[in-house]
């Protein structure tokens, strides 16, 4: 049913393209526009990072990111990632699982508050935690009368961090979960697996790639945030600057070559994440034409009743099916 | 154990108790420290920082640029999703690919390549600084660089909105006599608005509270190019904690407004894709 659906589309398609094309003049201006703007915005910012960072030559480069202060940024920046990541998968996984499976009431109210830290500046982020246990803070005296540090220091950056990654993860993977359903769960589940089996050998598999997806994304943004983390890190060489606040120190002292050599490592990590995820989505969009050709008339209705009840299932698969 | 009796699956209880510890933990407590240290202050203490001279300064630089950019990123946005959905040429997968780019790209690295890439000797700037274009340590700037953030916004929006809107449609008006322009005005352009309405809303809201891309390219001027964000900061610094969650909770108060109405937008866009 859906194949010759989607054939007597696609058959639609080519046929009414006809009247609806715009004249070849306009067409070609218009591509050239779009052309000319993403040479301006994207690639020449890009391929500037890399020309700037190899100004002084190769022996520069190496010194500067082999420089001690550079180099203990780096090492920060992999422990706060390391850090960061892994906890926000585990609450994403399990905000998920709680969404996803079950119903209850103020679902969307949960939904909400977790998108919450994506429309929180940075610099407020941050400073909630300032407010929290800085020295003029609620906690900041006790926290002081003991010795502990979190502001200024590892663990306030580390804060910051999860705070403003908290949704990559647990965004991605609900409207997964959602749009798997939870019948597989159930037949194991029936065929005497146990809750933690379940999840290991039937959920997780089912989700991997939508997991892998929130994983790079909330990486990339936990070892590139730079506003939250600015303002709880106290900015002390060698101890509490991460990659970005190294970039913006050696900007500031005018070494913009050393600045670019640094930020030449994160503009790697952005075309890592990038090609990841340009992957991921191949891969998802492949799958769904796959899923959709193989499925049989009544997995398609039930596919179609699930898409139906889950209008945000349905845009996010529009969005990757042929992103 | 805790199981609901329209699911059989287990671990309700237990994912969903550490989903409210998490989020209570890391969200909600921080979230609510700043509530409580902004109701400390009294209204004539609040009115008085919230809108010194300088807070409305940056007020004005934060929103004028914001809305500049937003409007830009609408614009090119609607373009770059037209040509990637709507024709074929070389590099069309790629320049697809790209699109995300500024999502994935640190927010100070962005800075400082446009800061650079814009400056009297940059790239852009030998050619652009002599006709009068300045483009770093300039308002100008702080738009440039919120353009480049919020690139991806309203493509990802009307992308597969425009993947999805029937051809047919279209065919029709041409069929009935309507020259291209007018079909595009009068029938592709009322299904596209609501979603290239709600990538501008989404741009601009992530614009407003944009810091990292800014501090490099705008040059930090006091009244000229201190967007609020920064004045946060300088009010940290100068260990001035009242001042500045006074004006975090002007901005607060502004980016949940923005998402009340991008929520609303996106419920009517929705109504259009059916």
């Amino acid at each position: 049913m859906a194949t010759t659906l989607t054939s007597r589309r696609t058959a639609a398609h080519q046929k009414s393209e006809r009247g609806t094309e715009e004249s070849p003049v306009i067409k070609w201006s218009l591509i050239v526009l779009a052309l000319a703007f993403c040479a301006i915005f994207l690639l020449l910012p890009l391929a500037n990072v890399f020309v700037q960072a190899l100004s002084k030559g190769w022996d520069f480069y190496w010194a500067s990111l082999t420089h001690e202060d550079s180099w203990a940024a780096i090492r920060l920046t992999l422990i706060v990632a390391a850090i960061a990541v892994p906890l926000n998968v585990l609450f994403g996984l399990a905000a998920a699982w709680a969404i996803a499976k079950f119903k209850f009431r103020g679902k969307s109210i949960l939904i909400t508050l977790i998108d919450l830290p994506f429309s929180v500046s940075p610099v407020v982020a941050g400073l909630m935690f300032v407010v929290l246990f800085g020295l003029q803070g609620f906690f900041g005296p006790w926290l002081d009368a003991h010795n502990i540090k979190i502001i200024f220091a590892v663990p306030g950056i580390v804060l910051a961090t999860v705070f403003i990654t908290f949704p990559f993860v647990a965004r991605e993977l609900i409207p997964v979960m959602q749009a798997t359903g939870t019948e597989q769960e159930q037949a194991a589940l029936t065929l005497g697996a146990s809750g933690w089996q379940t999840f290991w050998h039937v959920t997780l598999p089912s989700v991997k790639w939508g997991l892998l997806y929130g994983i790079i994304l909330c990486n990339a943004r936990a070892m590139g945030e730079f506003g939250a983390v600015s303002v709880v890190s106290g900015h002390i060489t060698g101890h509490t600057d991460t990659m970005p606040l190294r970039v913006d120190k050696l900007y500031n002292q005018y070494d913009t070559a050393g600045a670019f050599a640094v930020a030449s490592l994160l503009a790697l990590l952005a075309l890592f994440t990038l090609a990841i995820k340009t992957f991921l989505e191949w891969k998802q969009s492949h799958a769904f034409a796959k899923a959709q050709q193989e499925l049989a008339p009544a997995a398609a209705e039930r596919d179609a009743r699930l898409w139906k009840a889950d209008n945000e299932t349905i845009r996010i698969y529009k969005e990757k099916g042929h992103g | 154990m805790t199981q609901k009796r329209f699911s059989a699956l287990p671990g309700f209880g237990l994912t969903m108790g550490f989903t409210l510890f998490y989020l209570s933990a890391l969200v909600l407590i921080p979230f609510a420290a700043l509530v409580i240290r902004a109701c400390e202050i009294s209204w004539a203490d609040f009115w008085r920082l919230a809108t010194s001279d300088r807070a409305l300064a940056s007020y004005r630089v934060t929103f004028g640029a914001s809305l500049v950019a937003a409007v830009a990123n609408a614009a090119f946005g609607t373009l770059l999703s037209w040509v990637l959905v709507r024709y074929e040429f070389l590099g069309r997968r790629w320049i697809d690919a790209m699109i995300d780019f500024p999502f994935a790209l640190p927010t100070a690295v962005a800075g400082l390549t446009l800061a650079s890439l814009f400056a009297p000797n940059g790239w852009l700037g030998r050619f652009l600084v002599p006709l009068g274009v300045e483009g770093a340590y300039t308002w100008l700037g702080i738009v440039i660089a919120l353009i480049f953030v919020g690139l991806p916004f309203v493509v990802r929006t009307l992308q597969p909105v425009l993947q999805n809107l029937e051809r047919e449609v279209e065919e029709v008006a041409a069929t009935l006599g309507a020259g291209r322009l007018r079909t595009f005005v009068k029938v592709v352009a009322p299904s596209l608005a609501p979603s290239v309405l709600t990538g501008f809303a989404l741009a601009f809201a992530r614009a407003i509270g944009e810091y990292g891309s800014i501090v490099f390219i705008s040059g930090n001027k006091q009244f000229k190019t201190e967007i609020a964000p920064y004045l946060i900061y300088i009010r940290l610094e100068e260990w001035d904690y009242t001042g500045a969650v006074a004006l975090a909770v002007v901005l607060l108060v502004f980016s949940f407004l923005l998402l009340g109405a991008i929520n609303l937008l996106e419920q009517w866009s929705s109504h259009f894709e059916h």
